[in-house]
């Protein structure tokens, strides 16, 4: 009867963060030289798919109120590794891929562990889980490279444009997308995965399968951590053990998750608003080019507007009526 | 694991019991056993010297680690002390180029920088209930704008001035260094400031349930909003102390301290998710920390592997003391 009423509530914070996307890219795209082509839209997918994998990351954990801060990490891993597995004939690219995406997972997995069995809070065990993903990157890739028979061929089919109009790249995210969340989402594992978030507890004593569930997300938030840097590699054609771009991308992807409308209190929100976010922190980032602000004004830019964006999640509270709702 | 960090007052016995938890306990005996098996490698690793060295450069951490264990007692995490501490460091050392007050305000006004910071973060956290992750690291974004902007525009004084490097490298009492009489003082402070005063007492409360604080007459809001501000002024005071000891304030100056001011006080038993935890357990994990950073550099163990070895043995304490209650129905 009113379904369409439910629908749009379940996805509020989805189409808040598609709107806020949608102005974005407008404005950049209305303000840039070169207008709406085909360049520009891949240059800034190809830019955002990155982010986007990896806050697909981070939604994943964050739904069920835990936080992930190795997910930099294990992309600045993957890349190390997919930029040596990564050569070679079809055949060995295709089981470097594999490799590399089974060693995120492994990763992830890891995580899940310490802190299902371990019982380690998420944020202090992934910190820590963090610094040796990084040291294996750096033991990998003391100094920035590639290897010499890296598959560009390969690396190109994702980074061009399918019939010369759509970036394959966003191809390849939907593609993702589709594969990894839908069925996620839709499953017990992840109806299990929402009530961790909103109350462990109750999702425990309901008997919904609480530790499974856990596991499979952050297996998950490892694997498309590791596709964020098979497609760094596919980008760069090499490998960089920087610790300035895992710390980066762990925090982007936390700001992209909230710009997203996914709670960090866990619960609510889904992968598919995470990747608006992240299309949409790009684009804020971006703004600064087509506006012809000086570059040194730059990173305040981005604060300002990261500050300003989640604040307006304060809002909320003109509706709070009783005060001490403010306290949880 | 009932400690609240509170002391109970019946009978010696059950006040020392209060005063000193397990947790505080293993990050104690952890730092033997680091100290020992460091020994077995050098004998320099037990020279007063070191010792001293190592108590020196763990006062930098302990610092910042004494303003981010205040937010964490609350339940809530302070990601802006990266550029909190850079700001503190450069806005001192270019204020000391300003006239002959220069270097009369240097310091005071990069304290003040950070409590600014702190009190925007305070602001979102607390009045406009935004999750304090997530402020924190915008602010700290704005701030590294902040900074980029000043060096860049205006060519700053970066070199700190005489008195910076005096209480950062210097020593008056007993060849004792100045940086520890500092974090001493701090950390008494901090201690009576918990243990002794309404307001610690407000923290302890609002870190273990936020709505009976605020029931039982406390003004969370209020509080949160001061200890974000404390946690500015402590990383930014750092900060000051670390543009001293290096004579210079740069940019990426605070990017290492994060991570380890975590880290140290979690090891030291408090609970990231607010509420328990005492200063005793901070100063072992402060200690900790810097003593098995500089064990791994001293054994020339390259960067890749000491990474690996710090993850490792920070889980493995973590096993060991650290672990949640299963959830039961």
């Amino acid at each position: 009867m009113r379904e369409w009423r439910f629908w749009l509530a379940e996805n509020r914070s989805t189409l808040v963060a598609f709107t806020i996307f949608i102005v974005m890219f407008w404005i950049y795209v209305a303000n840039h030289p070169a207008g709406f082509t085909a360049n520009v839209v891949q240059t800034a997918a190809n830019k955002g798919v990155l982010l986007a994998l990896v806050a697909m990351a981070q939604t994943m954990v964050v739904l069920t109120a835990g936080i992930d801060l190795s997910v930099g990490m294990i992309f600045v891993l993957c890349n190390c590794l997919a930029s040596q597995l990564m050569a070679g004939d079809a055949w060995h690219t295709g089981v470097g891929l594999v490799l590399v995406l089974a060693a995120g997972a492994a990763c992830g997995a890891v995580n899940g562990l310490l802190v299902i069995v371990g019982r380690l809070q998420p944020i202090v065990a992934t910190i820590a889980s963090g610094a040796i993903y990084f040291g294996l990157a750096l033991w990998l890739r003391p100094d920035p490279g590639g290897a010499d028979n890296f598959n560009s061929d390969f690396a190109d089919l994702f980074t061009g444009k399918l019939f010369g109009k759509i970036p394959a790249s966003l191809a390849a995210l939907a593609a993702v997308a589709l594969v990894v969340w839908v069925p996620f989402s839709r499953s017990a594992i992840g109806r299990t995965a929402y009530a961790v978030g909103s109350s462990e507890l109750s999702a425990y004593m309901s008997g919904a399968p609480v530790r499974a569930a856990k596991l499979v997300v952050y297996t998950l938030a490892g694997l498309l951590a590791a596709l964020g840097g098979v497609f760094l590699t596919f980008l760069t054609y090499s490998g960089e053990a920087s610790a300035g771009n895992g710390g980066n991308y762990t925090l982007f992807s936390i700001a992209a998750v909230v710009l997203g409308g996914v709670s960090l209190f866990g619960g609510s929100g889904s992968a598919i608003g995470a990747i608006f976010g992240a299309l949409a922190f790009r684009a804020i980032g971006d703004l600064l080019f087509v506006f012809d602000i000086e570059p040194l004004w730059q990173p305040l830019f981005q604060g300002v507007v990261l500050l300003a964006s989640v604040a307006i999640g304060a809002t909320r509270l003109i509706g709070v009526r009783n005060r001490l709702d403010l306290f949880g | 694991m009932t400690n609240s960090g509170i002391p109970v007052r019946e009978g010696v016995w059950a006040r020392w019991r209060g005063l000193v938890d397990p947790a505080t306990l293993a990050a104690f005996a952890c730092i033997l056993v680091l100290l020992f098996a460091g020994s077995l490698y050098s004998q320099s690793f037990l020279s007063p010297e070191y010792l001293l060295q190592q108590l020196k450069v763990a006062s930098f951490l302990g610092i910042i680690a004494t303003g981010m264990m205040i937010v964490i007692l609350l339940g809530q995490i302070d990601l802006s002390a990266p550029w909190a501490i850079a700001v503190g460091g450069m806005m001192a050392a270019s204020a000391s180029a300003w006239g002959p007050a220069g270097p009369w305000i240097a310091i005071p006004f990069g304290v003040a920088c950070g409590v600014a910071l702190g009190l925007v973060n305070g602001i979102g956290v607390a009045y406009l209930r935004i999750p304090s992750m997530i402020v924190t690291l915008a602010v700290n974004a704005v701030a590294q704008g902040l900074m980029v902007v000043h060096t860049g525009g205006f060519s700053p004084r970066d070199s700190a001035s005489p008195a910076m490097r005096f209480i950062a490298t210097g020593d008056v009492v007993f060849g004792l260094p100045n940086a520890l009489i500092v974090w001493a003082v701090i950390g008494g402070g901090a201690t009576i400031l918990l243990t002794r005063t309404t307001f610690g007492r407000a923290v302890y409360a609002i870190g273990n349930r936020e709505r009976a604080a605020y029931l039982s007459g406390v003004d969370p809001q209020r509080v949160v909003l001061i200890a974000f501000a404390l946690s500015g002024a402590l990383s930014a005071f750092a900060g000051v102390l670390l543009a001293g000891y290096a004579s210079k304030a740069a940019q990426a100056m605070g990017d290492p301290y994060l991570l380890p001011a975590i880290a140290a006080v979690v090891l030291g038993g408090a609970s990231i998710l607010g509420g328990r935890g005492n200063y005793l357990g901070t100063v072992a994990g402060v200690i900790l920390v810097t003593l098995l950073q500089s064990i791994l550099s001293v054994m020339q163990i390259p960067e890749a592997g000491r990474q690996i070895a710090y993850g490792l043995v920070i889980i493995v304490m973590l096993l060991f003391y650290g672990r949640g209650a299963a959830i039961r129905g």
